[in-house]
């Protein structure tokens, strides 16, 4: 019954060095279903994520993505999803329009067919009239509400959401997810996503895996894991399943450059 | 190794890891940025002609009785080729090394997870960066022209080729470098130990004839000496080295750095 499942994890671990930041999680997500991924940072979702998406390969273990393998067919694997990362991935010095197109070029998407999905999903978005803007001018909301759309545009079975709403205000959050929910119930994209807001995964998501320490310490329902921690809420019972202990999470070295380069006033 | 045995599957039988070995769109489109980018901030292309122009001005009329009087002939003629190339350089490793900017403002990303191979990427990266570059040094050429440059215009196609060999190089070399940083902290090094050496020892600025063996020794390491000793055959007609030669050393480089650079960048993990 492979082809029920968009996700299929078996026996995943990834070691950098001495530490092992996913220590052998299995976990499946069903076509069409909406399954948010919760952890404390520094669990390894992004590095689970980054597996997924086939940037980074796997120590060991298995990856079926919309029944390719993550690591030995990464071609079909790449054409079969689209994902909105945690920080921006946009160029600032091209035009919303252009980040779209240069997408599509990718994504060998046949012209005539791009022309008419960029201008579908950039008025999905509400950013048709700013389309020929430099994204340099847009906002944080503008600029995720394009990464969406722009993780559209090749028509993905499963699409990742590594924190999309991280940094926003909460008009553009509920806006955001009424966007995501649309899309999965109209056209039965399989949605992936992470996120800090617990009442986000409470709202959207039809099953969650919690992750801490590597490992996958629950899978369920919003249900299913009230019952689990005998909890009223989902952030009580994120917290009673990974404690109260704050986590250290070291930054790469990218990630101090951007501090950097945010402190000496950017580009 | 198991990267090094994919690429060379990747250029030999065409079998890639994550798309076609050469994807023309995917190219295009990235070349294309490149050259979107480039005509957008007008202050990087003047901000950059002021180095070259200042070189031809205090160097050019400054040590041009000097040279003369040391029988040399005319400094201006004998700079300006070495002034051309040397923006080029420039131009190609910063490039190049935009790579780094792209990791760190997440733009990498979007190319790596797309289904393109990441020679193709490679590839249409520095094309365009070696583009830009060649228009720079066209830039310069007439900045020259206009402070008093003239020289022989027969061989002009050569000397372009010449330009786009200079530039394509050290792109390569560029991005091979930004593949092996993580950020830009090494940058002032970089800047230091590899790109103003690779200037200041290239006979851009004196003739290898007259310099003292020891420093010949060392210009003849430096892949820009073939360059601008090309350039300069062909615009101003002095030269130390066969031109055949110069070509070939070039064409030869060019091939290396494209293995090794392709090789590290095929290595980029995120």
């Amino acid at each position: 019954m492979e082809n029920d499942y968009s996700i299929d994890v078996e026996n995943l671990v990834k070691k950098f060095d001495n530490f092992t930041a996913v220590d052998n999680i299995s976990f499946k997500v069903k076509k069409g279903e909406i399954f948010a991924f919760l952890g404390p940072n520094g669990a390894g979702k992004s590095t689970t994520i980054k597996m997924l998406t086939t940037l980074l390969s796997p120590t060991s273990g298995k990856l079926i993505i919309n029944g390719n393998d993550a690591v030995s067919q990464q071609e079909k694997t790449r054409e079969s999803f689209g994902i909105v990362f945690q920080d921006p991935s946009l160029d600032d010095e091209l035009t919303a329009y252009e980040n779209m197109q240069f997408h599509a070029v990718l994504y060998s998407i046949k012209k005539e067919l791009w022309k008419k999905r960029i201008e579908e999903l950039l008025r999905f978005v509400e950013l048709w009239e700013r389309k020929d803007h430099l994204v340099k001018t847009f906002s944080g909301g503008m600029k995720r509400r394009l990464e969406i759309a722009r993780g559209l545009l090749h028509h993905p079975k499963i699409f990742f959401l590594d924190e999309p709403t991280s940094g926003l205000d909460p008009q553009t959050r509920n806006h955001i997810w009424s966007y995501i929910r649309d899309l999965s119930k109209k056209e039965g994209i399989t949605i992936f996503f992470t996120t800090h807001y617990m009442e986000e995964a409470q709202e959207s998501a039809d099953r969650i895996a919690i992750m801490d320490h590597g490992k996958i310490v629950s899978t369920g329902t919003v249900e299913q894991l009230l019952q689990q921690t005998k909890q009223t809420s989902l952030e009580q019972a994120f917290l009673s399943l990974t404690g109260n202990a704050i986590r250290d999470e070291e930054a790469s070295g990218i990630d101090r450059l951007r501090t950097h380069r945010q402190m000496r006033g950017g580009r | 190794m198991k990267r090094l045995a994919e690429l060379i599957a990747c250029v030999l039988i065409g079998k890639c890891e994550g798309g076609d070995k050469f994807n023309m769109n995917a190219i295009y489109i990235l070349w294309l940025r490149e050259l979107k980018r480039y005509f957008r901030s007008r202050s990087r292309m003047i901000g950059s002609l002021g180095q070259p122009l200042l070189f031809l001005i205090a160097l050019g009329f400054g040590l041009g009785p000097v040279f003369q009087r040391a029988g040399q002939g005319n400094y201006f003629q004998f700079l300006a080729p070495g002034v051309i190339s040397m923006s080029i350089l420039f131009m190609s490793i910063f490039a190049g090394i935009q790579v780094i900017w792209d990791r760190q403002f997440g733009f990498l990303k979007e190319t790596l997870v797309a289904p393109v191979s990441r020679l193709s990427i490679m590839l249409g990266k520095t094309l365009g960066g070696a583009t830009i570059a060649v228009i720079q040094g066209i830039f310069v050429f007439i900045l020259a022209l206009i402070v008093g440059f003239r020289p022989d215009l027969n061989l002009l196609p050569l000397a372009l080729l010449f330009m786009i060999m200079i530039a394509v190089f050290f792109t390569a070399v560029g991005i091979t470098i930004a593949s092996l940083l993580e950020d830009m902290n090494g940058f002032q090094v970089i800047m230091n130990f590899i790109v103003q050496p690779l200037f200041f020892l290239s006979g851009a600025l004196f003739p290898l004839n007259s310099a003292p063996a020891f420093l010949k020794i060392i210009t003849s390491f430096d892949p820009l000496t073939y360059g601008v000793d090309g350039l300069r055959a062909c615009l101003a007609k002095t030269n130390q080295y066969p031109v055949t030669l110069d070509l070939i050393i070039l064409l030869v480089l060019i091939g290396v750095i494209m293995t090794i650079g392709s090789y590290f960048f095929s290595r980029i993990e995120i």
